[in-house]
């Protein structure tokens, strides 16, 4: 699979952002910009992949550091979604544009 | 072998679109349920993805932690809360047309400028092998410091998501 240039992937990767993106500034609902905030993450590891395997001065070290992207995704899903279900116990909705305390 | 090397690629290929129709599936379906399972599809094809890379360890990384741990805490959080039979609620605020517009524009300069840049290749890390060994090596001797940072921060977000998510008996 030595073919595939890298170029390849980040086109892959930014269209995944770009979507991604898209998912975050449109959605209402809380968990819909949470998983499109996981494939802004995704995106980006694979960026971090692809390039240490093509032009990095160590091939482990992107991956080390996509080890730790994973490992900061897990705990923001686990904080964010635990928000989630504090909000919805108090607010009883899961809507952005109704969760509105914060604002006068 | 030549033939083995053009499926490969072809898999690839089709393993690509099917990750960005499952992304946009993602974005664009109005069942929150379904948008989960679309995304356990984008998480799958991106270990493709690190399979192509040559990061096999990285890809059972991705399919344990993602599709098992962090996709099962999405559905349970879809399940506690939002009420998944009513589609008269609209899903989407009204920039959906500002934000696609903007969107575009940014991936079309985007892929002008990935497509101009002659990008250089090493070959040393292209013929290195990064199995979990190496991995492990880098984790205990060279990154050590994050890695022991990186358990603290989790233990306390995970300690901080129990706290917040704890009913107030």
């Amino acid at each position: 699979m030595s073919g595939i240039p890298v170029s390849y992937y980040v086109i892959f990767s930014g269209l995944l952002f770009s979507i991604g993106l898209y998912g975050v500034l449109v959605r209402r609902h809380v968990v819909g910009i949470l998983m499109s905030i996981e494939i802004i993450i995704n995106a980006a590891n694979i960026n971090l992949v692809a390039f240490s395997r093509y032009v990095a001065a160590k091939p482990e070290a992107g991956q080390v550091f996509a080890a730790f992207v994973i490992v900061l995704a897990a705990s923001a899903a686990a904080v964010g979604l635990a928000i989630v279900l504090s909000v919805y116990r108090n607010r009883k909705t899961i809507y952005t544009d109704e969760i509105n305390l914060l604002k006068w | 072998m030549d033939v083995l090397h053009c499926l490969a690629r072809f898999g690839f290929g089709v393993a690509t679109l099917v990750t960005l129709a499952a992304a946009v599936m993602v974005v664009s379906l109005r069942n929150i349920f379904h948008c989960a399972l679309a995304l356990i599809l984008v998480l799958l094809g991106v270990a493709a993805t690190y399979i192509s890379l040559k990061a096999e360890f990285f890809a059972m990384i991705q399919i344990l932690l993602y599709v098992g741990a962090i996709m099962t805490l999405v559905i349970f959080a879809i399940m506690l809360t939002s009420k998944i039979g009513d589609t008269t609620v609209p899903q989407t605020n009204r920039q959906s047309l500002v934000s696609f517009a903007i969107l575009a524009m940014f991936d079309v300069f985007f892929i002008g400028s990935v497509i101009k840049t002659s990008w250089k290749v090493n070959a040393v890390t292209m013929a290195a092998n990064v199995d979990a060994k190496v991995l492990g090596m880098a984790f205990m001797n060279e990154y050590v410091f994050p890695f022991e940072i990186i358990s603290v921060v989790l233990i306390v977000a995970l300690v901080g998501a129990i706290i917040l998510g704890r009913s107030d008996q």
